[in-house]
């Protein structure tokens, strides 16, 4: 087990180190620079600050330096913001964390137990209806759902508000958006699952010996059909503390999402960097979590 | 052809698709959606062309906001633009980027997925650790970066185009305006299509038909041409159009964040965007493309698990 663990961390740094190496070419391929924005400056000081984030070498060079940085524990400086990426991703990081959690933790509590639910009763009333609402829910985008929850559920329940991010109340909106287009894939990952377990010999062995019919479900149908859904669960977690960026906008939520869409217009070399590796991170540690549970899950994966 | 069939004609025309289709036509929502579909598809495609709705570019700053009305059926937006005509010329855009996208990612992913599975060993672990690392790169900013790489080399194409027909100015500025962001979402969406692809050719090499192939001496690039791709069509299918809804979805997103299609095009991304604005003032803005919008996404959802079903009984969960 821990040498699977560490076997997989390594191939993690790889991992990351790739994906930092595919930004870092492809935000310095694109036309323009972090300086070429709209606030023009002399010549001169656009050469110093260059000079200054090390611009004018070669790329080749750049990555060197730039790796001696991260080597130091530094991500370097954002240019367009002026300010040290870390301290930029440590102001973010949290409200993207906590919008994270409460959204993973309402996809999990609503679709899995509807998974479940239509699994069991297969092909009935209950099984066509939450399919249905699985369907809508993955086919309606955030940007539909966010505005008419700001617009019409925010107006009329007193504590919540349209739009910011001052106390709980307002994770509930954001969170519930975030949530609900998770949940409806992990109700059909779920159900696909447990209909796949439903059907194997111990199941039916498991009832030929007489035990109850919910003991069967609860003790030896879950712990195999949820399999699926728990390997969608850790990337898909990575996922929504980094690509809210949509919820994050409407609902003014001052999350990190902004700082990938933002950073790529602006070219703003070091902060896009800096978010990828953030990110690249967080989905290495996603799939080892998921793979340990998994494990855990499963007696045939653990040999 | 044995003696069996011959004296047996019922069981003529029992192909993997005619029973496909029989299964589909069970399926009470797939054939709903793929009526939609239809309808969407005729629409947007057929009824702009006989010039019955209005251009959806002109502007008519007295005519803002107007409510649906004999000569706007569905109203007019913020510079007065008739909405029917942005939905139905919107909706080219976003089911091209579908089709486009999607066409461009079954390409890539057929190709790189037989190879790798046709070649196993070394090579097939190589270039599937590739894709789990592509898997691990944030979608959206790498198809931001590359579209935006695509679109500066298009834009000397652009100019070249239009100095050697500049009647077809508009026609060429609309197409190269766009052209990079279909590929861009096409090229980076292939991962998929490749396991897919990868995981068929790795079940189809083992069996007799292959094996009898290889003794007959037929080179690689035959056998997978003829004798495997044809073999993989059923599953290809129906992972392409589970594929098109999600493209659809991408570029509406991008469209949403004033980074995908820009004006004067319009797209249901941009509508959707645009009307998020005027939510509280005229919801009907916002509202009618939704509705559009995740009426067709959902029609291409359920086609495409309808088609799953059909095509691969043996996937269908159920």
């Amino acid at each position: 087990m821990l040498r699977t663990v560490i076997s997989r961390l390594l191939q993690g740094i790889i991992v990351v180190f790739c994906l930092l190496l595919v930004t870092f070419m492809l935000v310095r391929l694109m036309p323009g620079d972090p300086f070429s924005g709209e606030k023009a400056h002399a010549a001169h000081i656009i050469e110093k600050n260059k000079e200054r984030f090390h611009l004018d070498k070669s790329n080749s060079e750049q990555f060197v330096v730039y790796l001696g940085l991260l080597a130091r524990g530094n991500l370097g400086d954002s240019p367009v913001k002026e300010q040290p990426v870390s301290k930029i991703i440590r102001h973010s990081f949290p409200a993207s964390l906590i919008l994270g959690i409460a959204g993973i933790s309402i996809a999990i509590l609503i679709g899995i137990p509807a998974g479940i639910l239509s699994a069991l009763r297969k092909n009935s009333y209950i099984d066509y209806s939450t399919m249905v609402v699985a369907m809508a829910g993955i086919s309606i985008p955030s940007f539909v759902v966010a505005p008419l929850l700001a617009g019409h559920v925010a107006t009329r329940i007193p504590f919540l508000k349209v739009a910011g991010w001052g106390d709980p109340f307002d994770w509930v909106l954001p969170a519930l958006t975030l949530g609900l287009a998770t949940a409806a894939y992990l109700a059909r990952i779920t159900r696909g699952g447990m209909l796949e377990v439903l059907n194997q010999d111990y199941i039916r062995t498991a009832h030929a010996k007489g035990v109850r019919p919910a003991v069967v479900v609860t003790k030896h149908a879950i712990r195999g059909g949820i399999i699926p859904a728990v390997a969608y669960i850790g990337p898909a977690f990575a996922m929504l503390i980094t690509g809210s960026f949509i919820i994050e906008t409407i609902f003014q939520v001052p999350g990190m999402g902004q700082h990938f869409v933002n950073a790529t217009k602006d070219r703003d070399y070091f902060l896009l960097q800096g978010v990828v590796i953030l990110f690249g991170v967080l989905i290495v540690f996603a799939n080892l979590v998921a793979d340990i549970v998994l494990a855990m899950l499963n007696p045939r994966i653990r040999a | 052809m044995s003696k069996e069939t011959q004296q047996q004609p019922i069981s003529k025309g029992h192909s993997l698709w005619s029973d496909a289709w029989l299964r589909l036509k069970k399926n009470k929502m797939a054939m709903a959606s793929l009526v939609v579909l239809i309808i969407v598809g005729v629409l947007c495609f057929i009824v702009p062309a006989f010039s019955i709705i209005a251009d959806p570019n002109t502007q008519d700053l007295n005519n803002t906001f107007l409510s649906p009305n004999s000569s706007n059926w569905l109203g007019t937006d913020q510079s007065g633009r008739d909405l029917l005509a942005r939905l139905l010329y919107g909706g080219q855009i976003s089911l091209l980027v579908g089709i486009v996208a999607t066409t461009v990612s079954v390409i890539i992913g057929l190709v790189y997925g037989a190879i790798a599975g046709y070649a196993g060993g070394k090579t097939d672990s190589l270039m599937m650790r590739i894709v789990d690392i592509l898997y691990g790169l944030p979608f959206l900013v790498l198809v931001i970066l590359f579209s935006l790489l695509i679109s500066e080399h298009a834009k000397e194409l652009t100019d070249n185009l239009v100095t050697r027909w500049p009647e077809q100015e508009v026609f060429i500025k609309k197409f190269v305006n766009l052209v990079p962001l279909f590929i861009a979402i096409g090229a980076l969406g292939w991962l998929t299509m490749a396991r897919v692809a990868r995981a068929q050719v790795l079940t189809l090499k083992k069996q007799e038909f292959v094996e009898a192939a290889v003794s007959l001496g037929l080179s690689h690039r035959r056998i997978l041409l003829r004798h495997i791709m044809p073999n993989m069509l059923g599953p290809i299918i129906v992972y392409a159009t589970l594929t098109v809804p999600g493209f659809v979805l991408t570029e509406a997103t991008l469209s949403f964040l004033g980074l995908g299609v820009e004006s004067p095009n319009s797209s249901w991304g941009i509508l959707l965007s645009e009307g998020a604005n005027y939510m509280e003032t005229y919801p009907r803005l916002l509202v009618i493309p939704s509705i559009t919008f995740c009426m067709t996404l959902l029609a291409l959802n359920f086609l495409g698990d309808g088609l799953r079903d059909a095509l691969d009984p043996k996937a269908a969960k159920d």
